[in-house]
């Protein structure tokens, strides 16, 4: 403090004495203002201050509550309290003159008036409801300067409800001749998106003229809005990639006036902003990827300054590469790139080196190698900062064989962080690697006492959940499970020996729950001995009662014998008139039970653990609620994780883990993955279960569920173990051996750039090789696959015993695909009732027979089509065409009229299948049916309108409408009758909006008789789905990068038709047969099919022979259609 | 940009910008714990630091820190550039600025910040608009204590 007020001071009479410059401030020495801060600055101790800042308040409220006060005056008075405030004292009684004073004063106070409505406010105040009218008021003003000031606190904040008040002056503003005001007005534009996106949805294309504004800074605003909508949705504005492509190259090269240049950088915001949204509209998109390649090139060749601004563009720049669809040039370039970074003295460069390096070690694990002595070198660097980063990049390399000294690292980080948010983060890294590598049962139940001790009551209430689950359900074998166990009892025994008072609470609960449940398995360890060690952990006064209640359980499952029933007995005594009901009810719980032995037996009984209680863990008694609420519309279930992955997406780059060997490893991630040596078993292999997705987002969130998920896409997870076992057990041992090469070699083949510390010590070079072991310099293919390969200790087993398995699974899988399910359900109902007949007819089958023989009568029919064109009659709703009318008389009455109608089935579309032309709605004069034609690109349904009356019918009007289906007329014309006798025909193309297993057409006839009233009539036409089904022809290249992008998924066991060795071909051949899909490849046990919803909506599907049922798996970019597709694939299989 | 805090050697905040709606107490506990964090830094270290789910980049000015706060996915040399650009607009404007021009004039230093910065987001990079938006509002400023009649003055001078 002295030391400011020396300097104040003596800066302040020359201060006092310059010359204010013109431009600058005068110093307001003599002003109140002045006056106060010189007081403040004198004074000595904080509590002075705040008598002085209270005597302050309290002169400033006298004034701006009197009526006497000028704005003026009022001015100066907010500029005190702005500062008063910002010393950490509250003005809130300012708050309202603030508003009052950008209401009323001149500019000039406006000005202040508003700046202190923007500090003291947040967009949520209540009180900025009364600035609405001001705002609206300077927004209207004939003074820039005002309305500039009403712009620039509107993009601040602004009350979200009171935005379509002033929307249209703002959009007004888009348009005005300076500069200034266009930019503010696009950048308060931008608010209102961020806090009401829907607000702004219909100026959209009014952004787009920002976007070409001549004025660059104008430009620049937009696209902060760009870059938001774009993350949005990537696919709404691939169009103009090649427009941020052209601005870039238009800035790297120099076009921008010199005005933008730092650093005689052309305006490197900009360029980091285009880099940003090109790299996001390139992501898993090769052919937009392809037009931003030059310019890529261009930006990293120009930015060659040494300074921080190059830097911040090159970074930005390696990040869009290794984000878009790769290039292997420009990859070449960007590693070099992060090599520099890594490599520089400047330590803020290394550290963004060092988070390159983090993003993108998955996909190229070379790079780490290479720098794997500075990666040493960090980890022991004085920076925290540093340290934590380099440990972030080895969480992400970690495998099996390093885990131990990559763990080790990580908790003597632990053990000198002193921030709880870097502790509670990491603790749950450590566990989750302990969990996945662990080595050997002591270095689990060790680090899992570190983690435990370290993390102790902050961290994240899962892992020790997860850690008794895993400990109680088991690994591999019995005798496994057994030592696990008894060591943990050992090493907790030993622990309470010491000094457990220092334990935190959950670690004390932990272990009470341990010796409870397993102290029996040391024989030599008498129950009595151990309830002592306890009883002295409820003496200690620190122990938390909720610890108490643990102890006292785990004391009920204990009391054996005599010396173990008078502890008890004691203990109970003490308990028993306790304040805190649950720890008296636990221990007149333990009083009885200790007594009654038998009783005890019952109750808690031994390994009680391992005996799976009765409880219905898929909740099947909650399916008829489910189904209702998805019925009436609820969102599908998704599962936390998978919800964590969907914000993780948007945040994050597009990372794969770096191993996926979870102790969960589904049935995607197995072995037959790994044997196939195609993409797809590759990238299947990536991207895993979705319940293993959920890792990408672990480093930037707190996501330490870790491994323990109960719950996958298909069910109990628990449950689905068994198989897996067996599929582990069999790993071929050629694969393994790359994985183990690369361990032998690491340490001398590995480094294959010379590493920049000139001799590196003997003690790092073997750091090195034991953190970078299994690193091999292949490609992560093997990576991906040799993590899994290894061998992994804590893979739990089923806990429930086969027979049971099977009902168990097949109740989980109908539950937990809900959607699917419901599904299912729904539609057998209406199978059950009106749509059998409908899909009797059209059922896939027979639509496929139809599509390879023409069924259709064409050449002899008589009928004459009056090409009708022209203006579609839309007057009401979605769609309406008039009917053409049909000069020809009705032929042949006596002909079955379906075959006559057929007849009329215009020629364009004759050479395509058609369904069974069904009746829809008849009355006395009309008869309508339809039938719908399935084309290569589209769906046409025809109508038939039979005038079956004796005179003309007039104005005919066919209206259809759909919730799940775009329907539009392929040809309308004007006419509208029908002669007697006589059939029109209407088509409608109709594509799909919403995916659902059945969707309807639901329309309305309105026409006119000679005489009498005006009539109508509705009805509706049912198709099935898989009408719009359609084969996808693909590589299986292409498969696999398209399966990596999509995000809607399912996952169903099949039945397998079974015909023995080729039960996969035979299957797949009847699906394909059926459903009209594409099989993209069959190899060995796995078969990759594709299909797409008419043009542009496809949907993959990956089927896998497994334990005698088929595992299908469906992705597609469309929600509901791998579920609706799901239901079709059973049918098939089931009418077969 | 979620926030930018401007505080002295001493741990004076100086300047606060909260781009984020943040009650008042929240706010302080904020500015505490990171004025705590970034003082107790030593001058070699890195100008980032990791922080709750942030990243904040600081840099020292003389005697002031500036202090900014940024998602993860921000670019931090691209901030640390924002700081840089702001305080050369401040030198600009006050001429060599120093702690005490910010300390007393502190609105204005609001001012130009509003003009670069706005909604968490660059507006103008441009240094010359910047300062001319600003002596532009200056002006009137000097003016309206002239003349009572602010507006004509205003238009005047040929800012419509």
């Amino acid at each position: 403090m002295s030391d400011v007020v020396e300097k104040t001071l003596t800066a302040l009479p020359s201060l006092l004495s310059l010359d204010s410059q013109p431009g600058s401030a005068k110093l307001s020495s003599t002003s109140k203002l002045g006056n106060l801060i010189r007081g403040i600055t004198e004074l000595t101790s904080k509590h002075e201050e705040e008598k002085l800042i209270q005597r302050e308040l309290a002169s400033i409220k006298e004034q701006v509550s009197s009526p006497n006060t000028s704005m003026r005056q009022m001015k100066e008075l907010m500029v005190r309290a702005i500062y008063c405030e910002m010393l950490g004292y509250e003005a809130s009684f300012s708050y309202i003159h603030a508003i009052k004073l950008a209401q009323q004063g001149t500019a000039l106070e406006k000005r202040v008036g508003y700046l202190a409505v923007s500090l003291f406010l947040n967009e949520s105040h209540e009180l900025l409801l009364l600035l609405v009218n001001t705002v609206l008021k300077d927004l209207q003003s004939t003074n820039l300067i005002e309305v500039c000031m009403a712009l620039t606190v509107v993009s601040q904040m602004f009350p979200k409800d009171m935005i379509p008040a002033i929307l249209p002056l703002v959009e007004e503003k888009l348009n005005h001749q300076k500069e200034i005001i266009r930019r503010k007005a696009v950048l308060a534009l931008y608010k209102f998106y961020l806090i009401a996106p829907n607000q702004v949805q219909h100026i959209h294309n009014k952004f787009r003229k920002a976007l070409c504004d001549k004025d660059p800074g104008v430009m620049t605003a937009s696209l902060h809005i760009y870059l938001q909508m774009i993350q949005e949705n990537p696919e709404g504005y691939k169009d103009l990639t090649a427009s941020f492509v052209t601005i870039l190259k238009q800035v790297v090269g120099g076009k921008l006036p010199m005005d933008f240049n730092y650093h005689s950088v052309p305006a490197p915001w900009l360029q980091i902003q285009l880099l940003r949204i090109l790299s996001v509209l390139g992501k898993n998109d090769q052919s937009t990827s392809e037009i931003m390649y030059d310019v890529l090139d261009e930006s990293l060749r120009r930015a060659e300054m040494n300074h921080n601004i190059t830097y911040a563009i090159l970074y930005e720049c390696v990040k869009c590469i290794y984000t878009i669809h790769p290039k292997s040039d420009l990859l070449e370039k960007a590693a070099k790139c992060i090599g520099n970074f890594v490599l520089s003295p400047k330590i803020n460069l290394k550290y963004l080196g060092l988070k390159a390096l983090t993003y993108v070690v998955q996909q190229d694990p070379k790079l780490a190698l290479q720098h794997q002595m500075t990666i040493i070198e960090c980890l022991d660097h004085p920076d925290l900062i540093i340290k934590r980063e380099t440990l972030e990049l080895l969480f992400r390399i970690t495998n099996a064989q390093n885990v131990t000294v990559i763990v080790e690292k990580m908790l003597d980080f632990l053990r000198v962080s002193t921030d709880d948010y870097t502790t509670i983060d990491l603790v749950g890294k450590v566990a989750e690697l302990a969990e996945k590598y662990a080595p050997d049962n002591e270095w689990f139940i060790e680090t899992m006492n570190t983690v435990f001790s370290v993390g102790g009551d902050m961290m994240q209430p899962d892992i020790p959940n997860s850690f008794l689950k895993l400990l109680s359900e088991g690994f591999d074998s019995v005798e496994e499970d057994r030592k696990l166990r008894l060591f943990a009892v050992d090493s907790y025994v030993s622990l309470l020996q010491g000094e457990p008072g220092k334990l935190p609470q959950r670690f004390l609960q932990v272990i009470s729950w341990v010796l409870g449940e397993y102290s029996h398995l040391r024989a030599e360890l008498q129950p009595s001995t151990v309830m002592r060690l306890l009883s002295k952990l409820l003496d200690t006064k620190n122990t938390s009662s909720e610890t108490k209640t643990w102890v006292l359980m785990t004391m009920t499952k204990l009391c054996e014998g005599a010396a173990g029933v008078s502890v008890a007995q004691e203990v109970s005594e003490a308990y028993s008139s306790s304040l805190d009901t649950v720890l008296r009810q636990r221990a007149q719980e333990l009083q009885h039970l200790s007594q009654d032995s038998e009783l005890r037996a019952r109750v808690v009984p031994r390994d009680a653990g391992l005996e799976p209680l009765e409880v219905d863990s898929s909740l099947s008694f909650l399916d008829g609620f489910v189904s209702e609420a998805l019925a009436a519309g609820a969102a599908p279930y998704k599962p936390p994780h998978q919800r964590q992955e969907e914000l993780a997406q948007a945040k994050a780059l597009s990372l794969e883990p770096y191993g996926l060997s979870l102790p969960i490893s589904i049935s995607s991630c197995s072995i037959a993955d790994r044997q196939s040596p195609t993409l797809l078993s590759m990238s299947s292999g990536l991207s895993g279960d979705s319940t293993d997705l959920s890792h990408k987002g672990g480093s930037t969130t707190l996501k330490l569920d870790g491994v323990k998920r109960v719950w996958g896409k298909e069910g109990y997870l628990a449950q689905r173990e068994p198989v897996e076992e067996t599929a582990q057990v069999e790993v071929p041992s050629p694969f393994r051996s790359p994985s183990q090469q690369a361990e032998a070699d690491s340490s001398h083949s590995q480094t294959p750039t010379p590493v920049p510390t000139p001799e590196p010590t003997q003690e790092k070079q073997q750091l090195a090789s034991s953190l970078f072991v299994g690193l091999s310099s292949q490609s992560s293919v093997c990576l991906m696959g040799k993590s899994e390969s290894a061998p992994q200790r804590f893979r739990r087993k089923a806990k429930s015993p086969s027979s049971s398995s099977g009902a168990s699974e097949q109740i989980s899988n109908s539950l937990v695909s809900a959607p699917s399910t419901v599904d299912n359900l729904l539609c057998d109902n209406l199978l059950d009732t009106n749509i059998t007949s409908e899909l009797a007819v059209s059922s896939p089958t027979q639509t496929s027979q139809l599509s390879q023989s023409l069924t259709t009568a064409n050449g002899t029919c008589d009928v004459e089509l009056t090409d009708t064109k022209g203006s579609n009659h839309s007057l009401i709703r979605d769609i309406s065409v008039a009917v053409a009318a049909d000069p020809t008389p009705h032929e042949d009455p006596d002909k079955p009229k379906d075959l006559c109608l057929s007849s009329h089935l215009p020629a364009e579309l004759s050479g395509f299948s058609h369904s069974e032309i069904t009746p829809l709605c008849s009355n006395q004069s009309l008869d309508l049916s339809a039938c719908h034609v399935q084309q290569k690109d589209s769906l046409v349904l025809v109508v038939f309108i039979y005038n079956s009356s004796d005179s003309d019918i007039q104005q005919i009007l066919l209206e259809l409408d759909s919730d799940d289906l775009e329907v539009s007329g392929v040809c309308g014309s004007p006419v509208q009758e029908v002669g007697s006798q006589s059939v029109a025909v209407c088509q409608f193309s109709l594509s799909v909006k919403r995916p659902s297993v059945h969707v309807e057409v639901s329309g309305m006839v309105s026409y006119q008789l000679p005489v009498g009233t005006p009539q109508s009539a509705q009805f509706s036409y049912n198709l099935p789905l898989t009408s719009f089904i359609r084969p996808l022809t693909l590589s299986t290249e292409e498969y696999g990068t398209m399966w990596l992008a999509f995000s809607h998924d399912t996952k169903q066991n099949l039945t397998l038709i079974n015909e023995g060795q080729e039960s996969l071909a035979a299957t797949l051949n009847v699906l394909k047969k059926k459903l009209q899909l594409h099989i993209v490849e069959i190899i060995g046990l796995e078969g990759i099919v594709a299909c797409r919803l008419l043009q542009d909506q496809p949907c993959l599907m990956h089927c896998r022979v497994h334990a005698g049922t088929l595992a299908v798996w469906l992705r597609s970019p469309v929600p509901d259609l791998p579920d609706c597709l799901m239901y079709y694939c059973q049918r098939a299989l089931q009418e077969h | 940009m979620q926030f930018m805090l401007l505080f002295s050697r001493q741990g004076k905040l100086r300047l606060q910008k909260w781009y984020v709606p943040l009650s008042d107490k929240e706010k302080k506990k904020i500015t505490r714990e990171l004025v705590q964090t970034v003082l107790a830094r030593k001058p070699k270290m890195c100008s980032f630091l990791e922080w709750r789910d942030l990243k904040i980049v600081y840099k020292r000015y003389a005697s002031l820190y500036f202090c900014c706060a940024i998602e993860d996915q921000d670019n931090e040399l691209i901030t640390l550039e924002i700081i840089h650009r702001y305080v050369e607009l401040l030198d600009k404007y006050f001429g060599s600025v120093c702690e005490l021009d910010i300390i007393f004039n502190f609105e204005k230093a609001y001012f130009i910040l509003d003009e670069f910065l706005l909604g968490g987001e660059a507006q103008e990079t441009s240094k010359k608009n910047v300062l001319k938006a600003i002596e532009q509002a200056d002006l009137l400023q000097e003016d309206a204590k002239d003349a009572e009649t602010p507006r004509s003055v205003l238009e005047e001078i040929g800012l419509t």
